[in-house]
């Protein structure tokens, strides 16, 4: 087996920027016996990029990525990933793309250092092992066994057999589901310098803040389609406000008061409004100049306020503008 | 590091080497447990002074006659307590003295009853008078090879190659599925074949260390002999192995949990536990599924291990056996890479 000298730390040894898009789907489609789980999609993910699929469980992001990773076959529609296509190129493709898939369990009683060893010697040109274990930083746990690591640790082991062979595209799948905050921000971290080694990189996930904080463009998916795709501070930007307000309210005898939306909805700066469970919610420019109006139109309809908040529009908000159901109704 | 260490099938068989080292229930099974089998049967089947067989007479007379020969040990009691004595195994025989002679009770199923009546019968016989018309001499031999403990530890050896194939790849397969480890391998550039491989390599090192130790220890301590060429022996051992190891991957190409894999493992097993002559001779069962019972892998092999040790059979005169396994080795193999699940 031919070895490469190993690249600087994290990033890859040839950057040579190949023509067209990293990933290509045209027209993909894949049913499950009764669901349709990916639905006449079409993407292009340029070279460089981080980009986020997000949706919520069952939105067919898995399936997608799965067919990205040659997986699983599509009923229709074509892949091309790196200028090559899995009916021809197969063997060539697994040597280029690194892997981190949902739930991989590696084996218990193998060491940090044994299952890299194992997963390195796939690859024909790669990173060193020692090499891997510092970029998931997993120095300290090399002599473990798999069994001993927490869930953080694990999932970085997961991400060091991705990284082993040095690919040019990486797939990543719901990477920080079941992680704590910190081992999340921790896993963060990394993809932050993969990134900044110019990999390319396809990460799926249902968190809307996760997507915002690692990925330069995200398609965000329902029902088997992409119903968005942008970069993240577009996607915001198309709710038509920056904030959010909330606020529920009582009316008089202490019951839950009714509010006429077209008073709210003619609110200079109000951009649009949706009642969910009672929660109002505004799409609002500007605070500063919105939020005292809001508050004597409620007055004038003798309305107290019994909760109010605003924030900053998330990816969030943009899918419960688009869809009309919250990510984590699912 | 060299190029061989760094190779996928290197890494994927020390891995396979490693985890099965790394599971102590699994050593037990494979090299401890074969070895205190042969020690309790080796224990229960030793071979023992010619046994002294209890008998009793109804009259005096009559037990003097039966005591004078050396393997009877004899005893008077009235007729019914006799029979008392005879149902609860007391006493192998009753004889009962009758106005024109004397009647034998025993139990003409039970060997030890049969000889009973022999030697009994020439006691009474002699004790009247009788001479024999031929003088007879005995020479004794205990031949080894002829004695249980050398019946049993080919198949033993036999079951325990069975068992540590199916079991070893069947179980890993199926947990490696069910842990999505399978699917992750395939994800990589992994060729799959290496990794079929790695189990049969892995399966062929530990077979050494199995097959040597639990051998030895019957050479050591019963003197279990070897007639046939122990090349020959070794090669059986392999090819018996791969059979079942093939077996294993039929049974585990496409079980998704470990209680599915582990049910169709007993189901493969149960019947050449029962029926492949592993401590009991197989030509035991009915002619008529006696085909079957020949057909089954574990009877081949038991039979050509017995065949090579035993009687010093060589392979040639072993054809029957070994086409047997080579057909088990191929057509389950062929039949698993084609259904195999690897996700």
């Amino acid at each position: 087996m031919a070895l490469t000298p190993s690249a600087s730390p994290g990033s890859r040894s040839a950057l040579a920027v190949p023509d067209g898009p990293s990933l290509s789907l045209v027209g993909l489609r894949k049913t499950f016996t009764d669901v349709v789980a990916v639905d006449s999609l079409d993407l292009e993910v340029t070279h460089g990029e981080c980009f986020g699929l997000l949706g919520p469980n069952g939105a067919g992001k898995t399936t997608t990525i799965e067919i990205c990773e040659g997986l699983t076959s599509p009923d229709a529609g074509t892949v091309k990933l790196l200028g090559l296509n899995w009916k021809s190129d197969a063997r060539a493709l697994r040597q280029r793309i690194g892997i981190q898939l949902q739930e991989t369990q590696f084996p218990d009683k193998l060491t940090v250092e044994e299952t890299l060893r194992l997963f390195r010697s796939f690859y024909h040109h790669g990173i060193s092992v020692e090499e891997s274990v510092r970029i998931a930083q997993l120095d300290e746990k090399r002599n473990s066994r798999v069994g001993g690591l927490s869930g953080g640790q694990k999932q970085r082991l997961a991400m060091a057999c991705a990284l082993v062979g040095d690919p040019e595209l990486l797939f990543l799948d719901e990477p920080t589901t079941g992680l704590d905050p910190q081992a999340r921000r921790h896993l963060w971290d990394l993809v932050d310098e993969l990134k900044h080694a110019g990999r390319t990189i396809i990460l799926t996930t249902h968190y809307m803040d996760e997507a915002e904080r690692l990925c330069d463009r995200v398609a965000i998916m329902d029902h088997g389609r992409i119903i968005a795709l942008g970069t993240p501070q577009e996607l915001i930007a198309s709710v038509g406000g920056d904030h959010i307000v909330e606020f529920a309210v009582t009316g008089a005898d202490s019951e839950r008061g009714t509010v006429d939306p077209a008073i709210l909805i003619a609110i200079p700066g109000v951009q649009s409004h949706r009642v969910d469970a009672g929660l109002h919610q505004l799409t609002v420019g500007e605070l500063h100049t919105t939020v005292p109006l809001v508050f004597s139109a409620l007055a004038s309809m003798g309305l107290d306020l019994s909760e109010f908040r605003t924030h900053s529009a998330t990816l969030e908000d943009v899918f419960v503008a688009l869809t009309g159901r919250n990510l984590r109704d699912e | 590091m060299s190029k061989l260490t760094e190779s996928s099938l290197f890494q994927l068989t020390a891995s396979r080497f490693r985890l099965f080292l790394r599971e102590p229930e699994a050593i037990f099974w494979i090299f401890i447990f074969p070895i205190l089998l042969a020690i309790g049967l080796g224990i229960a089947f030793r071979n023992r002074p010619a046994d002294v067989l209890p008998v009793a007479a109804t009259a005096t007379q009559l037990t003097q006659a039966l005591a004078a020969d050396k393997g009877l040990t004899a005893s008077t009691m009235d007729e019914a307590t006799g029979t008392h004595a005879l149902a609860t195994g007391a006493i192998q025989l009753l004889a009962i003295q009758q106005p024109r002679g004397v009647t034998y009770k025993y139990d003409d199923t039970n060997p030890d009853a049969r000889s009973a009546r022999l030697l009994a019968d020439r006691a009474v016989q002699i004790a009247a008078g009788q001479r024999p018309a031929i003088d007879a001499y005995n020479d004794i031999i205990h031949e080894t090879g002829a004695r249980y403990i050398d019946f049993v530890v080919p198949g033993l050896l036999g079951m325990n190659l069975m068992g540590s194939a199916i079991w070893g790849l069947g179980f890993s397969i199926v947990e490696a599925r069910q842990k999505k480890l399978l699917k992750r391998l395939v994800a990589s550039p992994m060729p799959r074949w290496q990794y079929l491989a790695s189990f049969l390599l892995s399966r062929l090192i530990m077979l050494v260390i199995e097959v040597v130790a639990f051998l030895g220890f019957a050479r050591l301590v019963f003197g279990v002999p070897f007639r046939g060429s122990l090349i020959e022996l070794g090669a059986l051992c392999v090819l018996t192995s791969l059979s079942f190891s093939a077996i294993g991957l039929l049974v585990a190409s496409r079980a998704r949990t470990m209680e599915a894999a582990s049910g169709l493992m007993n189901l493969v097993m149960l019947p050449m536990w029962i029926l492949s002559g592993v401590f009991f001779s197989a030509s035991r069962f009915p002619a008529i599924i006696q085909p079957i019972v020949r057909a089954l892998p574990l009877t081949a092999a038991i039979d050509a291990l017995r065949g090579n040790m035993l009687q010093g059979l060589n392979l040639a005169q072993l054809f029957a056996q070994v086409t047997i396994l080579l057909a088990w080795l191929v057509v389950p193999f062929i039949v698993s890479l084609r259904i195999f699940r690897w996700r």
